[in-house]
């Protein structure tokens, strides 16, 4: 390709095809640069602001009362995301996965399968917002309580369909000569799935799983109405109200107080972090399949 | 098709004694159970939308036909029109599209045919972390550092405008906040810009090389092929992929509930204050009691059913140029 690509300033191109080829080039670069250029923003401000309130005390320490308050606190929030969201996981990824193994080991292609395979598509559009308020029906005004497990149940929701999607692709990577050798042992389809096909699709389930969390990690908006709010660490997901890293950035960033915004890019740092590592961790897994595959 | 080979062969389990009734059981049970998983996708869709039409129903039944079609929403006085924040919603998500979606196909177009081999994957990754940024962070970066800035632009804006027909209704006529239709809309632009980049780049990606050579072969610039086989033959696909973003722009609630303004009104004016939907939700949920709070999980019904159908019609037109293009999707 790269030697087509420069063919044509051999010929003759007449001045007014040139240019438009070029201003094409640049703007294409201008597009990149119209995106990066903000993200470099957020990123230097979440640092910088962040980093300022970062440290031992405000990672572990209860959050403030008083929003007014200056200081460090935001502990409750950090235990609070990874309980959630670790629940989430539990949850979402062995039903996404399991779902994933109907619509292409037992599923074939029939109709149903397609169906439900569509189906998940159209749920991971599903806005999260909707999610809180389906969770915040069946299950928080059944129980009358907000709980960090109502959260958890409605960020399993966000996580179902992009489980089950990237799984899916995943286990279709894996060879067939795989299942028929595994057959022709006379092993059973069930033990076959478990024992052969899983554990040769693993590390790319893994990274979509991994993915998913990174995702379900930032959300805002399905815990809005299902884990209330606390300012002490409560570490019982099925009792009382809880808080999370995204809804104490939510609640303190309309506050007025120098104390709490400050809060708030501490809070939005250590997020960012969290996400990160499970994404670079999703990239490190996927790397290893690449690797395998070649 | 591609050959993957695993770490080490996992080991053989021994031949099932076939005449047992043990593994057949296991093997039905198994499979049953991955059904049930799979079946749970349409489960959960069909609770969704019972769950949140009985909830909304006080405030169907209260407001009738006028939920959709007035614009007045006043819980103290138990008014709900819904008008203004689906064209708050409607009104952001096409600034994001508008904005959004050259700058995606342009870097998408950059990273397949334009940029040299050794870039495009730190560039992928690169978009990749945009799409990492919670929407909160994003939301509280536009609240407590663009939004001053932010608003001074449009001030200027405001002035240039001002004697230009059709431009000076939309970017004129005073009124200017740093937290408005227009703040939500470009960063929502930011927000769907890597899922349409990416999805438009598998579809650039299967453009078949045969025709790209053949457009340079006749003599083609690179923009002319780009043109003339490139986005030609990545029509359909791209226009799925606009479509979803579309759909996660509609949906968008945190980022939009911080920076929307809050405000509901029906204006031409981009640079006034609104409110969306799915933010008026997330604002105003929690101090809403009775029909006022049916009436916010009407706003979610709705919401629900808009995003569904837009999806619904972004997988049709995305899985129709996959099999176009050969499934490489």
């Amino acid at each position: 390709m790269s030697t087509l690509q420069g063919s044509f300033r051999d010929a003759t191109v007449s001045p007014a095809r040139r240019f438009r080829n070029d201003l094409a080039t640049v703007l294409m670069w201008v597009a990149l640069a119209v995106a990066l250029i903000p993200l470099a923003f957020v990123l230097y401000y979440v640092v910088h602001e962040g980093l300022r309130i970062m440290g031992w005390k405000f990672l572990t320490k209860n959050i403030p009362v008083i929003q007014r308050t200056k200081g460090p606190g935001m502990g409750p929030a950090i235990i609070g995301t990874l309980l959630i969201t670790g629940m989430a996981t539990l949850i979402a990824v062995p039903l996404g996965i399991l779902g994933a193994v109907y619509i292409v080991e037992y599923g074939a292609d029939n109709r149903l399968a397609r169906v439900i395979r569509f189906l998940g598509d159209v749920m991971a559009g599903v806005p999260s917002i909707v999610m809180g308020l389906f969770v915040y029906t069946v299950w928080v005004v059944r129980f009358h309580h907000f709980t960090g497990f109502a959260g958890s149940l409605a960020l399993a929701c966000l996580m179902l369909p992009i489980v089950i999607r990237s799984s899916e692709g995943m286990l279709r990577l894996v060879p067939r000569e795989l299942r028929e050798a595994a057959y022709a042992l006379g092993t059973s389809k069930s033990r076959t799935i478990l024992t052969v096909v899983l554990p040769a699709a693993a590390s790319g389930i893994v990274s979509g799983c991994l993915l998913a969390v990174a995702r379900a990690a930032g959300e805002t908006a399905p815990l809005l109405f299902t884990v209330g709010l606390t300012s002490k660490l409560n570490s019982n997901l099925f009792r009382n109200q809880n808080t999370s890293l995204s809804l104490q950035i939510f609640s303190n960033a309309t506050q007025p107080f120098a104390g709490a915004q400050q809060r708030a890019w501490g809070a939005a740092l250590t997020l960012m972090v969290l996400v990160l590592i499970f994404s670079v961790a999703a990239r490190v897994v996927s790397g290893r399949l690449a690797k395998a595959s070649s | 098709m591609a050959t993957i080979t695993t770490e080490a062969p996992p080991p053989a389990s021994p031949p099932p004694n076939l005449s047992a009734r043990r593994p057949a059981i296991a093997d039905r049970t198994f499979r049953y159970i991955t059904l049930a998983c799979g079946l749970l996708v349409l489960l959960i869709l069909a609770l969704i939308a019972v769950a949140t039409v009985s909830k909304a129903q006080p405030a169907f039944s209260h407001e009738g036909i006028k939920f959709f079609t007035t614009k007045v929403w006043d819980p103290n006085n138990n008014k709900f029109g819904a008008l203004a924040f689906a064209y708050g919603t409607m009104v952001t998500s096409l600034i994001a599209i508008v904005v959004g979606v050259p700058v995606s196909i342009g870097i998408a177009l950059l990273l397949t045919e334009v940029a040299p081999r050794r870039m495009r994957k730190p560039v992928v990754y690169v978009i990749d972390l945009l799409a990492a940024v919670p929407s909160v962070v994003f939301g509280l970066w536009g609240l407590l550092v663009l939004k001053k800035p932010l608003d001074n632009r449009y001030a200027d804006l405001n002035n240039w405008f001002r004697h230009i027909p059709v431009l000076n209704t939309l970017f004129s006529g005073g009124g200017h906040q740093g937290t408005s239709f227009m703040t939500a809309g470009l960063i929502l632009a930011l927000m769907i810009t890597p899922i349409v980049t990416s999805l438009s780049r598998e579809v650039f990606a299967t453009v078949p090389s045969a025709q790209k050579e053949a457009a340079l072969a006749l003599g083609a610039t690179r923009w002319e092929m780009i043109r003339s086989s490139v986005l030609t033959y990545g029509r359909s696909g791209v226009v799925g992929a606009v479509m979803l973003g579309l759909g996660r722009a509609m949906g968008e609630t945190i980022a939009v509930a911080l920076l929307i303004g809050s405000n509901a009104q029906i204006t031409a004016h981009l640079f006034r204050s609104g409110d969306s939907m799915a933010g008026v939700i997330a604002n105003q949920f929690g101090e809403a009691f009775g029909t006022f709070r049916a009436a916010l999980i009407g706003l979610g019904v709705v919401l629900f059913a808009i995003t569904i159908l837009v999806n619904l019609a972004a997988r049709v037109v995305l899985n129709r140029s996959e099999r176009q293009l050969g499934g490489a999707l």
